[in-house]
């Protein structure tokens, strides 16, 4: 945990309502994919959790969908500006967890910190792939990054603008290989289709409305099979096995 | 500067009158990897009740104008847990004021859970929720009538040797009856206020934000609340008053002390800034200087 002050470098449109920011600062704190950051929005009370993207030394990339006032907030902010963050939160994917070959599972807006994971898998010599779940074709990012990590991703959309007509459930099956470990990071409907659809182990980044980020205000707890824990705290990141589904 | 923060509450001293409170700081523990603990003058833990809880559905947490609402629910290990776990681990790194937040829903187990605590060296200070606003048949219940104040007040005096706070609620008409029926009944000070009952609705999905509907409202859009109940509180009773609502610099501590409050708590300012509490601590010396105040105990209830 670190609070510092972060220059915004670069906050464009990387689909609609999605914003990709590029923010500069102490990222001392940032030990891997799947953790998070709590940003302090002006005007707004409670810090607003967002995953780290992707990392490049002393710059994060944040991508965050415009669903209410702080995302709203972001979307207008000018780079040279600067911003509250609270960094290093949560505990992330789990690489060393990957078998032979892995399958990242992204839906919407939780794309975002597979890319940060793909990069670590790539590092230690991991193979994987990608599905990607999106409601149209304007809401899709990263397909271009995966692929230049050589991996294979396939595409899912509601509407089938983009790759097949369906659920990533979907993409998961135009995939060509086999697979032993699973990531995925998603709505929480999603993200129990796919592990309960999956045969193989693997984990899932929860979401949970926040107050503190930090663990001390229990607002974000979920049951588990070692009882309720705290997403920004115990996770965001659990095995599937380890979350009551049925309770969520 | 040479200031001196230190006061003192039922007999225990404190280095300042800055206290994390209930709920808004874990077991105190969680902390212990960003700051030095033992900058705090107090540490109050999470509430407690005798037997283990899960706490409410999430959402558990909305955003309002000027603060927040939560419904935490009293999500716990249990008292025993707390005792033979919690607390020591909190000790082993920590050597000022440990105050258990204890909560419950009958008269009975509130004595029991307080006998519980009372077994533990390590505490130091007992505090009383009987004014939690998340739960359905216990914590406020307890809080907004003076006779069923008095009761748990007394019975939990009778359990225990440690001095008692009481945690009263603001969601009262009176709140110096209920003060005045917790000191009647042997409190050795009292805490005000805990959080304001509030609610808010998705206007686009028609629900309520949260998942227990209701919720308690914090944060600093409570501080003139606070700040007038510990004034009210503090005239009439003689018993300490600790002062908590909305708190976030060190110039809300100096308010809410020369309102009458002999130690501040700091709540949800820990949720947006994790280093609230040793920033405000750090802050108090120069905000004395500037104020012309050399001893925080010549400000208590100046006014
Ligand atoms: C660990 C974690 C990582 C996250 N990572 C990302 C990310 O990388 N990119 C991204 O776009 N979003 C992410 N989110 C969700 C993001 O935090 C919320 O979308 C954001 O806080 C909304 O803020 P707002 O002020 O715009 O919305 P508000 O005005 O506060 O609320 C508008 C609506 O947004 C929804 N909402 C608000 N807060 C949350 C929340 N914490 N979780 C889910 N829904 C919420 C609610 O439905 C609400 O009605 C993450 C959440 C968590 C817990
Ligand atoms: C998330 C949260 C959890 C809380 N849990 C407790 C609790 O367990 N026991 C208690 O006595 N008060 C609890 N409170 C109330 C606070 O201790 C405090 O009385 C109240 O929030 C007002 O102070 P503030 O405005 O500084 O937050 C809680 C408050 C919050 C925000
Ligand atoms: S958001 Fe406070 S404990 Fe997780």
């Amino acid at each position: 945990m670190k609070q510092g002050t972060f220059t915004i470098l670069d906050n464009a449109r990387l689909a609609r309502d999605t914003f990709r920011m590029v923010l500069e600062g102490d990222c001392s704190a940032v030990t891997g994919s799947g953790q998070f950051v709590q940003v302090s929005v002006p005007g707004l009370y409670l810090r607003r959790p967002f995953s780290v993207s992707d990392r490049d030394g002393d710059r994060i990339v944040l991508v965050y969908k415009q669903v209410g006032k702080g995302t709203a907030a972001m979307a207008a902010m000018a780079p040279g500006g600067t911003l509250d963050l609270v960094t290093g939160l949560g505990r992330g994917f789990d690489v060393a967890a990957a078998g032979e070959r892995s399958l990242l599972v992204g839906g919407s807006v939780g794309t975002a910190p597979l890319l940060l994971l793909a990069r670590e898998l790539q590092a230690a010599g991991k193979a994987f792939d990608v599905a990607l779940g999106f409601g149209d074709a304007g809401l899709a990012f990263y397909v271009q990054e995966f692929k230049a990590l050589g991996a294979q991703v396939k595409v899912a959309t509601q509407d089938g603008s983009l790759g097949r007509e369906g659920l990533v459930t979907d993409a998961i099956r135009a995939l060509d290989g086999t697979y032993d470990y699973f990531y995925c990071c998603g709505s929480k409907v999603m993200m129990r289709v796919v592990s309960e659809a999956l045969p193989f182990a693997g984990e899932c980044s929860m979401e949970e409305r926040m107050g503190c980020g930090t663990g001390i205000c229990y607002g974000c707890s979920i049951p588990t099979t070692a009882g309720m824990r705290r997403v920004c705290a115990d996770g965001p990141v659990f095995r599937k096995e380890e979350i009551v589904w049925e309770r969520i | 500067m040479g200031k001196d923060l230190s006061v003192r509450v039922c007999g225990v001293k404190l280095r300042n009158p800055v206290i994390p409170a209930s709920g808004t700081f874990g077991f105190g523990l969680e902390a212990a990897d960003w700051f030095d603990l033992n900058v705090l003058g107090g540490i109050s833990l999470k509430g407690t009740t005798l037997e283990a809880r899960p706490g409410n559905p999430t959402p558990r947490i909305a955003e309002c104008a000027g603060g927040m609402l939560n419904a935490v629910g009293l999500q716990n290990p249990g008292v025993e847990a707390l005792v033979a776990e919690r607390v020591p681990a909190l000790r082993a790194c920590y050597g000022g004021a440990i105050i258990a937040n204890i909560s419950g829903f009958s008269v009975e187990e509130y004595a029991q859970a307080c006998a519980v605590a009372d077994r533990c060296a390590d505490i130091d200070l007992i505090e009383l929720n009987v004014s939690c606003p998340n739960v359905r048949h216990g914590g406020m219940a307890f809080g907004t009538d003076p006779k069923s104040a008095a009761a748990v007040t007394e019975a939990v005096k009778n359990a225990t040797r440690k001095p008692v706070l009481v945690k009263l609620s603001p969601n009262v008409t009176d709140i110096v009856a209920i003060a005045q029926a917790c000191a009647d009944a042997g409190a050795d000070g009292l805490v005000l206020i805990n959080t304001l009952l509030g609610m808010r609705i998705d206007i686009k999905t028609r629900r309520p934000v949260l998942a227990n509907t209701t919720g308690g409202y914090s944060g600093p859009g409570v501080f003139p609340v606070a700040v007038r109940m510990v004034w009210q509180v503090a005239r009439a009773c003689s018993i300490p008053v600790v002062g908590c609502g909305g708190v976030a610099s060190a110039e809300d501590v100096i308010e809410m002390m020369m309102a009458g409050a002999t130690a501040v708590q700091v709540g949800s300012e820990n949720l947006r800034d994790p280093l609230a509490c040793p920033r405000i601590v750090a802050e108090l010396p120069e905000v004395m200087d500037r104020l012309g105040i050399d001893s925080l105990k010549d400000i208590i209830g100046i006014v």
